[in-house]
């Protein structure tokens, strides 16, 4: 946990576990404070411009709603857990990628062919019995999320095209697709708009609540299984191995080719497996213009909780309570919900420049971002 | 020649590709404007790329420096307009103070925003590819947040837009070039800007002491270091003027094509413009034919909605679904980043932070 300045890390890891968990979430949570206090800043400033006269209580306000409607009732609550389900697939499907030096920023493209997969096969089977229908259609969904994170996956392992620009060109070619895909084979006759048809049996049941759905259980069972993955399987060394060291990697017999292939299969399944359960699960059909910001979403869950499972889950959870909160915010308090994609950001900003959270805070904790070398280095083709 | 023509239009399968050629040369003036207007912020994107990638600096945030640009240039433009009244524009490109004011607010955030990136990459030595990426969530938070509290509630706000250059009949009627000199400089400044930029920049790179310092900055820090060039303050100069390049891409977005902006309008040009410099071999020439090539699909797309192909083409024409064209544009830009990696190669020291008196 040192980094390339050699700055103090080791005392916190003597502490045993509780210095530990401080070691790591420090920064984070130093970055998630500060992040607030400048988005209290921009609340304060936009309401000298919408109304010409400084209102210091809106940024109190504004929380004190954003808090309500996140954790004020149970509904909230399960409002939370709902919107942070598909943030802790995303998470940990671009963590999986940084563990192994690649940075997916297709998610939007593997969510949206995961989740028409899903929705066209679950419309297909809707009078089929209900466990051989979701099953189908999970299934669908997590195989197309797959091949569609496997594209940029083969063309890095055997042209060297940095994933960063051929994910991002898949993106839209995706968007292109599905709209190809729902206004003709997939397109449900008798509506006034293109979608695809009812799932009926396919659907995810509720389990808790009233919106609550099975995939919500996925997502919670997806982190320690990623993490077991990860951390205790010979395949999960190798994917580590490639990422810290792609020579190296290559010179103790493993196969970085065949490794970048599988990470980003596998980041684009779990990709799959969001879009799939917020179709199965919450929308049960699937629109032409169906928008979603996962893939940028993801990046930043996956970055706060610095690529590590555990950390994903916690701050998946963080910002679903943003945007499950952001709602009441915007009645309460006028403010638009997109600021939560402006404190989303500004967390960013203070974890990269973690150099100046850790002077403000005086945390002498390791930095504030996963090491990233191998995907920067592979830039442009070159470190395979 | 017609009977030639016509001999090749009917030979089977093959003949739709002599139709497809017939049909581009045929229809190629009337295209040729919007053709070229496709690919100026692309390639204005790109020039961003150069300058910061020429010196060492990889930066994924152009799309999110063009977004920032563009919403400047919008909502500096129509507070101006709102705040001066009706004015008549000038004869010169119907230039109004407005879309002045928004030109400019449009290249100050550009560099306000390179000057993040390079404080983030270069001092504080963060990721590069992070940074930019910060830079593009930031970008599109930011600019969708404004737009709701600003613009969305004055539905009334305008921000003008740039009128294209009005070229002499005989310039346009002249054989032969006639067509692509119409092709270049029918247009509003901005485009007309990115020809001479990119010579510009392609002369200034190859030709001047600025330029192989920057090259020597980009491939091998530590050599240029020991010759007395200072590498931090170089590689902040260049990111800084680069963001002049995605402030102006910004700007004819919202000034010269639109007239309005919209969430997310960049639409991945950004990232186009990265492959644009990668399949240009790091050169600002190369950069402009590899975004003219991008945008070729797109003007096929137009060619095709405004004047429909008729025959054999005309039928192969219909039978492909319309999200093709859509997708084209990408999967072009897709296929040739994976054919020209690995024969293009990258400045060395892209990525890589430099850490004055480290050991490499």
């Amino acid at each position: 946990m040192t980094d390339s300045d050699g700055r103090p890390a080791e005392r916190f890891w003597r502490r045993g576990r509780s210095g530990q968990v401080f070691a790591i979430a420090a920064v984070p949570v130093a970055s998630v404070f500060l992040a607030l206090v400048v988005a209290a800043l921009i609340i304060l400033a936009s309401s000298v411009i919408t109304t010409g006269s400084i209102d210091w209580a809106l940024p109190f306000v504004a929380y004190g709603a954003l808090l309500q409607g996140a954790f004020g009732s149970e509904s909230a609550i399960l409002a939370t857990i709902l919107q942070a389900t598909p943030l802790v697939l995303g998470g940990l499907a671009v963590g999986i990628g940084f563990k192994a030096g690649l940075f997916n920023i297709g998610g939007y493209g593997q969510f949206l062919l995961g989740a028409t997969a899903a929705a066209g096969v679950g419309a297909a089977l809707a009078t089929a019995p209900a466990p051989i229908a979701i099953t189908a259609a999970l299934g669908a969904g997590m195989l197309a999320g797959a091949a569609w994170g496997w594209i940029p996956g083969a063309l890095k392992a055997w042209s060297g095209a940095h994933e960063v620009v051929t994910t991002i060109m898949l993106n839209s070619i995706a968007a292109a697709l599905i709209g190809f895909l729902i206004l003709g084979p997939l397109l449900a006759p008798g509506f006034s708009f293109g979608r695809t048809g009812d799932l009926g049996n396919s659907a995810l049941p509720i389990i808790l609540g009233d919106n609550i759905h099975l995939g919500v259980l996925l997502a919670v069972a997806a982190v320690p299984a990623v993490w077991w993955l990860l951390y205790r399987s010979t395949l999960g060394f190798e994917i580590r191995s490639v990422g810290a060291n792609p020579s190296a990697a290559r010179y103790a017999g493993m196969r970085p080719r065949f490794l970048i292939m599988l990470t980003m299969s596998l980041s684009g399944l779990l990709f799959g497996i969001a879009g799939s359960t917020e179709i199965l699960g919450v929308s049960h059909f699937i629109i032409p213009s169906y928008g979603t910001s996962i893939g940028f979403d993801a990046i930043a869950v996956a970055l706060l909780g610095r690529s590590h499972p555990f950390g994903i889950a916690a701050s998946a959870l963080l910002f679903g309570a943003l945007r499950a909160g952001a709602g009441l915010m915007q009645v309460l308090a006028e403010i638009p919900v997109e600021i939560v994609d402006v404190i989303q950001a500004i967390i960013l900003l203070f974890l990269a420049a973690d150099v100046v959270v850790r002077h403000l805070f005086r945390i002498r904790a390791a930095g504030g971002l996963a090491d990233l070398k191998t995907v920067t280095s592979s830039y442009a083709g070159r470190a395979r | 020649m017609n009977e030639l023509a016509s001999f090749l239009y009917s030979i089977p399968v093959l003949g739709v590709v002599f139709q497809l050629v017939g049909y581009l040369v045929a229809t190629m003036p009337d295209i040729a404007p919007i053709y070229v207007a496709l690919a100026a912020p692309i390639a204005l994107g790109a020039l961003c790329g150069i300058m910061n990638e020429r010196s060492g600096v990889v930066n994924i945030g152009i799309e999110g420096m063009m977004l920032s640009s563009a919403f400047a240039a919008f909502l500096a433009a129509a507070l101006v307009a709102q705040a001066m009244g009706p004015t008549s524009p000038s004869p010169v490109f119907g230039t109004t103070v407005a879309i002045l004011v928004g030109l400019v607010a449009a290249i100050a955030v550009g560099m306000l925003v390179s000057v993040l990136h390079a404080w983030l990459s270069i001092s504080i030595r963060a990721d590069q590819i992070i940074s930019g990426t910060i830079i593009n969530i930031l970008a599109f938070g930011l600019t969708g947040y404004l737009n709701r509290l600003l613009i969305t509630p004055n539905p009334r706000l305008g921000a003008g837009i740039f009128q294209p250059l009005v070229l002499p009949d005989f310039l346009v009627d002249l054989p032969m070039v006639g067509w692509m000199i119409k092709g270049f400089f029918a247009h509003g400044p901005i485009a007309i800007s990115v020809l001479f930029l990119v010579t510009f920049l392609q002369l200034w790179l190859f030709r001047s002491r600025w330029g192989l310092r920057t090259r020597a900055v980009g491939e091998h820090p530590k050599a240029a270091e020991t010759v007395g060039i200072d590498v931090i303050k170089l590689r902040y100069r260049n990111v800084i003027l680069g963001g002049i390049f995605a402030g102006l891409a910004g700007a004819y977005l919202t000034l010269e094509q639109s007239g309005s902006f919209q969430n997310n309008m960049t639409g991945g040009r950004g990232f186009i413009a990265l492959a644009a410099v990668i399949f240009g071999r790091w050169t600002p020439l190369g950069a402009f034919g590899a975004a003219l090539l991008f945008s070729a699909s797109e003007a096929l797309r137009v060619a095709i909605s405004l004047n429909r192909p008729t025959g054999e083409l005309g039928d192969v024409v219909r039978a492909i679904p319309p999200e093709f064209y859509t997708a084209l544009p990408y999967v072009v830009t897709l296929v040739v980043l994976v054919a020209a990696v690995g024969r293009s190669v990258a400045p060395a020291a892209v990525g890589k932070p430099y850490v004055r008196e480290a050991r490499t």
